[in-house]
């Protein structure tokens, strides 16, 4: 077991040594503390730490996961950064995140709103049903989805020839494909996001609406100027799990469209990807370099995310 | 007057949406009774149909489904099981005990939830190889088996709702640390558990990327990994894809309605206080 219990607390500044016995002996009366507490600290560093050291050195080698690695520079980041399947790859994510986390957004919002209204009854059945999609399993819901975009006899196909419009290979188009991946991800996350909405909305004071009430505010003076400053962390919150969960992006267009995104590669997620790069071509040190490059994409969206919540918080006070 | 047509609007906005998020289920089980050529004729068959059983029976005969179903519940069901140890465990001592270096220890905690995980699938594989651990159940539990977020919320639970006087009297009847953990807190921290178990079994049960890379071998796969190959290669026999995905998740659906309701209350306070 060694001793983890010494080993989790830091090495200290220099001591008199009457006070390190001390506190040696101090960290030795709490070692059932310390045992309680370790597995995570060790689970994390073999599992969690040790990965992103070690994906660093990866990036810089060219290792088919068999072989020998040999010391490969920064071939690596430059192919990826000269590879038009990679910029693709991003393009496609970015462009699924944007019909995705917009519409979903917004579309929790609305949801939310309607349940908070007082005239709600089976608020519950209500909950539970939008709630649903959520625990369902992503491949299961690439399945289905996979019958209502179907390329021929598929259920929207039939919508359209029942209102006179040719029918479209969806799964076979850039855009159709990507459509159909957002819509899923609106499907699946919007019922989520407006639960976690009302949650917030229902924590919001119903003093300050009665007292705008009683200033003469009308509904959508106070929705924005109650409700949604009220609600910016928690729209914060949402935005930058959706973009987390945006980036990562990778059951969907895989059970829908295999490897490679469909035939016109627009479902070709970075994840996908990443995992097509590593795990099917083997190309291990360049799939740890794909990985870097999407950490950089996650934080540099996280920035932007962060900084445009601030940013409208920052007018809407000038407002005033 | 006024009230009742805005009440009417709002149920019939609540209804289409709801009837958006139904609909694949309704549409899953309507084909899982049908004929391949059903699900692709037009008009689509949007009724029952009388081939529940025949499907079914298919899936059983060219998929080894009880196979992936009982590795499905094991997995999920050791990860469930030894994450609630963990993570009570843990969580509890940083709620009620104090500790030099507690402190930075659990801001540590915090910062290790913002580690991004996909960063790290190629090294991870790398690891499990060098453990000889691919292709077993043992690279999709351990690695998981206590983690940040679970740690948080049962410390949480347990700073608001376990008594420091009630663990003092355990001490004084002479109660170890473990007694005080086992006999006294993790019957308070029950409701606490029972969601951070769920939201675990049901995260374990629908995994899909970790399970695809590491499980190379047919009669190890999860229920997800056996569905998306089914999907593969059974293109022609659609009706059985289908029956087979309906009956992987109809048993999650069930765990769900019965703890839907604190579950969903549970998730959102997580998010507000996160």
């Amino acid at each position: 077991m060694g001793n983890p219990m010494l080993n989790a607390e830091p090495a200290r500044a220099p001591v008199p040594p009457r006070i390190k016995g001390s506190l040696a002996s101090r960290l030795w009366r709490h070692r059932k503390e310390y045992l309680a507490i370790s597995p995570f600290y060790i689970l994390f560093a073999i599992f969690g730490l040790f990965p992103i050291a070690f994906s660093m050195y990866l990036s810089f080698q060219k290792w088919d996961g068999i072989g020998r690695m040999s010391y490969n520079g920064v071939n690596n980041y430059r192919f990826m950064l000269t590879d038009p399947e990679f910029w693709r790859a991003v393009g496609n994510t970015l462009l699924i995140w944007i019909y995705s986390t917009i519409p979903m957004l917004f579309i929790a919002l609305a949801v939310a709103f309607l349940l908070n209204s007082s005239f709600v009854r089976f608020r519950t059945f209500y909950r539970i049903g939008y709630f649903l999609p959520n625990v369902t399993s992503l491949v299961a819901v690439a399945i289905v989805f996979g019958t209502i975009f179907s390329n021929n006899y598929g259920l929207l196909n039939y919508v359209l020839n029942l209102l006179g419009l040719n029918s479209i290979e969806w799964l076979n188009k850039t855009w159709g494909i990507q459509l159909a991946v957002s819509v899923m991800v609106i499907w699946r996350w919007a019922g989520y996001n407006a639960i976690i909405y009302l949650a917030g909305l229902q924590s919001i004071p119903s003093v300050l609406y009665e007292a705008a009430k009683i200033d003469g505010a009308s509904t959508i003076q106070s929705f924005f100027r109650i409700t949604i400053p009220n609600l910016r962390p928690i729209i914060l919150f949402t935005l930058i799990t959706s973009t987390i969960g945006g980036m990562q992006i990778f059951t969907e267009p895989q059970v829908l469209a295999g490897n490679d995104g469909g035939v016109s590669g627009g479902g070709l997620t970075i994840v996908l990807y990443l995992y097509r790069e590593a795990f099917i071509h083997n190309y291990f040190g360049y799939g740890a370099a794909v990985g870097w490059g999407m950490f950089v994409l996650i934080a540099l969206f996280s920035i932007v995310n962060w900084l445009f919540v601030q940013g409208g918080q920052t007018r809407g006070q000038e407002v005033k | 007057m006024a009230m009742r047509t805005k009440s009417i609007l709002l149920h019939i906005g609540l209804a289409i949406g709801l009837l958006i998020s139904i609909f694949p289920f309704y549409w899953l089980l309507v084909m899982a009774t049908r004929t391949t050529s059903d699900i692709y004729s037009f008009p689509p068959k949007l009724w029952f149909g009388t081939r529940l059983l025949d499907n079914i029976g298919r899936v059983f005969d060219n998929v080894d489904f009880f196979g992936a179903f009982w590795n499905t519940l094991f997995v999920a069901s050791a990860c469930t099981l030894l994450v609630l140890f963990f993570d009570s465990l843990a969580g509890f001592t940083f709620a009620k005990f104090d500790f030099p270096g507690k402190k930075l220890l659990f801001v540590l905690l915090l910062a290790t939830m913002m580690a991004p995980s996909q960063l790290s699938l190629v090294p991870s594989f790398v690891i499990m190889a060098k453990f000889g651990w691919v292709g077993t159940f043992k690279a999709l539990i351990i690695p998981g088996m206590a983690n940040a977020f679970g740690i948080f919320w049962i410390r949480q639970y347990a700073q608001e709702s376990v008594p420091s006087e009630l663990l003092d009297a355990g001490r004084i009847d002479g109660c170890g640390f473990l007694r005080l953990y086992w006999n006294v807190a993790l019957p308070i921290l029950r409701p606490a558990l029972s969601f951070l178990g769920a939201f675990t079994f049901i995260g374990a049960w629908n995994d899909y990327l970790w399970p695809l890379i590491i499980l190379t071998d047919e009669r190890k796969y999860t229920l997800q990994v056996a569905l998306a190959s089914l999907n593969g290669i059974y293109v022609t026999d659609y009706s059985m894809v289908i029956a087979g995905t309906l009956l992987a998740v109809i048993p999650l659906i069930i765990l769900f309605l019965f703890i839907s309701k604190q579950f969903i209350s549970d998730i959102a306070a997580g998010a507000i206080k996160s």
